[in-house]
């Protein structure tokens, strides 16, 4: 009895199990290139990380595979938030953080004088929008200071001259704006807030920038799913996601006017211009909103992975995390790009690999690698 | 059943039989059981109290009734925090929650235990009891995507259309609909089933000769369950309202999806607010500074008053009435 239950129970396991390897080799297969040669031939160590969430897809992909290339290599990431991240990294419960911020200033100064930010994929943040009465397909068209006014609330309906200024040959509805923001604290928000207050003096010193702000008007909603849920049932309703969640969600977005004054579509090839057209210290702690180059996406940022230049114990160790990332910036940005991330920009990821060479354990260089 | 020893005493019987404490072990154990209750509360409260220091330092008393939240400090203002749009929302959003849910409950509770016939008390019964297990995000994903959209259309446009006029608590602008009034709404459905649930119970723990008394003397149905029941068993009635308003001020996950999660205040019902629990879990995950983190924490700290100082208030109503006109009348 037992065993006529457990029987297709099993084959079904078996299945799965296949279907995952299949899944997880793909992306490696898919690059053309050799199979990946780790830097480090380690024993067995495991790795532990935790932070952003807005990463947290292509990091568990990169893990996944990275397992098949390296399998005595473990990593676990935790998806916690940016603000999670930085606090396990700092007090020392993991091993690496994932931020999509920088650690600011006087807290790397105080508290993490040896951390390394290494950018690994680009995100974007992006306006969405439900304006009854346009035709289908119509995608608006928004200059910074109209989104500004908008949140501020000082523009307060579709056909607002401003808006109408934006969009000739559009016909615009007189319907009142219902702002919409994340009611969580987020990296999200983090950057959409440091869009606003770069590009308007009024939002800069009104709300500034932060994981949450005090939001002039509108209505906070959970996560980048409550955030659409709402605009897409409240007539006449704007909002702000990730660039991944609205492109997989196929929601409305606009062409944003960018530093150089083109109006641009927020596309993966745009965002990663924005981190081309930037100017980026070789710290990398940059922001790059609003970023210059002609066809630069203005909403883009860096999600960084924190890892420690010298205060690692464990050579080994350290020397797997640097090949782990070092692999992700090289054969792991073409998974990045089919999962709806952004890849660096080659300049930055010379920049990022080159933050590797600078992890020491005891005084010792443990990854050595020329730039490619 | 394992065969006894050759001995015929197993090891657990032979320790019975030797130290023949039973009794004063089990009262140990309950009593650390016991004591792990006062401790927890304890350690809940030296954390909330130490972890809201420096918030209660910088800000003193003026937290509670000042009404600007700014996490984030810019050029112009300070992050300032203050509690009381998370505070009003609190109390605002219960009150329509209780205002709501409690005459239909007790309504319910007298049905159940009096009126119903006995073909029907059990499955009906069962299904309030069911409503009480409902997890509140279903609670929450049902308010956005049935009961709001409804809310918008049949209730909160009308009524901001016409008396919304006259009177400001209930303008418009309706917008989403998702605000205090729509937030007290579902939570007056949360809270239904447990107010119910526990009438009917202490209703069906009446004696049966308060009923036979009064119909003795010739009372209509109506006569004996208002002068006779309900005043017998008023303070379990009252005891299961704060158990429910408990509940509605605690709630986090459906208010989050509801209130709308603003620090504004409007006087308006129909605006979005924000509520004492909503905003810790959606700010504490990503705290901006030490200051940001310790005022959410001093947010929950007066959470914890305010549910402490209604559950007193409670009992001080229920040990009054047990030695009031009630009392004696049994």
């Amino acid at each position: 009895m037992r065993k006529n239950v457990l029987r297709p129970l099993s084959i079904l396991a078996a299945l799965g199990i296949a279907a995952s390897l299949a899944f997880v080799s793909q992306p490696a297969g898919a690059q053309g290139t050799p199979a990946w040669t780790p830097r480090v031939q380690s024993p067995a160590v495991a790795l532990k990380g935790s932070g952003a969430s807005f990463p947290n897809p292509v990091y568990q992909v990169w893990i996944a595979v990275y397992k098949q290339v390296n399998p005595s290599v473990s990593i676990s990431y935790q998806s916690v938030g940016s603000g999670q991240g930085q606090r396990d990294f700092i007090g020392y419960l993991t091993d690496f953080g994932g931020t999509d911020s920088v650690v600011s200033t006087n807290v790397v100064a105080a508290q993490a004088p040896d951390a390394l930010h290494i950018p690994t994929v680009l995100g974007a943040v992006v306006p969405t929008y439900n304006v009854p009465g346009l035709a289908a397909g119509t995608q608006l068209r928004f200059s910074p200071d109209t989104l500004a006014g908008i949140y501020l609330g000082t523009i307060t309906t579709w056909n607002n001259a401003a808006i109408v200024a934006d969009n000739p040959g559009v016909t615009l509805p007189s319907t009142r704006i219902t702002v919409v923001y994340r009611s969580d604290s987020s990296g999200t928000t983090s950057i959409w807030t440091d869009y606003l207050s770069k590009v308007n003096a009024d939002w800069r010193s009104r709300a500034g920038t932060g994981t949450t702000v005090k939001w002039p008007v509108g209505i906070g909603a959970p996560g980048n799913a409550g955030v659409t849920s709402t605009v897409l049932r409240t007539s006449g309703a704007i909002g702000y996601v990730e660039l991944v969640y609205a492109l997989g969600n196929k929601l409305p977005v606009p062409f944003i006017k960018n530093a150089a004054g083109n109006f641009v579509l927020p596309t993966l090839e745009n965002v990663s211009l924005a981190a081309a057209g930037a100017t980026i210290p070789d710290d990398l702690r940059a922001s790059i909103t609003n970023a210059s180059g002609a066809n630069s996406y203005p909403i883009s940022a860096f999600t960084y992975v924190l890892v420690r230049q010298n205060t690692y114990t464990d050579a080994a160790k350290a020397g797997a995390l640097a090949d782990f990332l070092y692999w992700g910036l090289s054969d792991g940005q073409g998974a990045a790009l089919r999962l709806g991330y952004a890849p660096l920009p080659t300049a930055v990821r010379t920049k990022a690999m080159a933050q590797l060479n600078k992890i020491t354990v005891k005084g010792q260089q443990v990854f050595t690698q020329a730039p490619k | 059943m394992a065969p006894a020893t050759s001995t015929g005493e197993t090891f657990s019987e032979r320790f019975a039989r030797q130290t023949q404490h039973g009794d004063s072990i089990f009262r140990g154990v309950t009593l650390v059981f016991a004591l792990a209750v006062i401790g927890l509360v304890a350690t809940i409260g030296f954390v909330v109290i130490n972890g809201s220091a420096l918030a209660r330092e910088q800000f003193g008393l003026g937290f509670l009734f000042d009404s600007i939240w700014n996490p984030t400090a810019t050029d112009t203002s300070p992050a300032v925090f203050g509690a009381w749009p998370a505070i009003r929302g609190t109390l605002l959003s219960s009150a329509i929650a209780l205002l709501l849910a409690a005459p239909i409950a007790v309504g319910i509770g007298i049905y159940l235990a009096e009126l119903c016939p006995v073909s029907l008390r059990t499955p009906l019964s069962f299904l309030v009891e069911l409503l009480a297990a409902i997890p509140s995000v279903i609670y929450g994903t049902w308010g956005v995507l049935v009961f709001v959209p409804f809310f918008v259309t049949y209730i909160a446009t009308p009524l901001a259309d016409t008396i919304g006029q006259a009177i400001p608590w209930l303008a418009g602008p309706v917008s989403t609909g998702r605000g205090i009034m729509a937030a007290g709404c579902v939570l007056a459905i949360m809270i239904l089933p447990t107010i119910a649930a526990i009438t009917r119970d202490v209703l069906s723990l009446v004696p049966n000769t308060q009923r036979e008394v009064l119909l003795a003397l010739g009372a209509t149905r109506w006569e004996v369950i208002a002068k006779s029941v309900v005043p017998y068993a008023r303070a379990g009635i009252i005891g299961g309202i704060m158990l429910g308003l408990g509940r509605a001020l605690g709630e986090t996950m459906a208010a989050t999806m509801l209130i709308g999660n603003s620090q504004q205040i409007n006087q308006s019902l129909f605006e979005p607010g924000t509520t004492a629990a909503s905003l810790v879990a959606n700010e504490l995950p990503n705290v901006q500074s030490p200051i940001h983190e310790s005022a959410l924490i001093t947010v929950a700290m007066v959470l914890f008053l305010i549910t402490l100082v209604l559950n007193l208030g409670a009992r001080l109503i229920i040990w009054n009435m047990n030695r009031g006109p009630a009392n004696a009348r049994r």
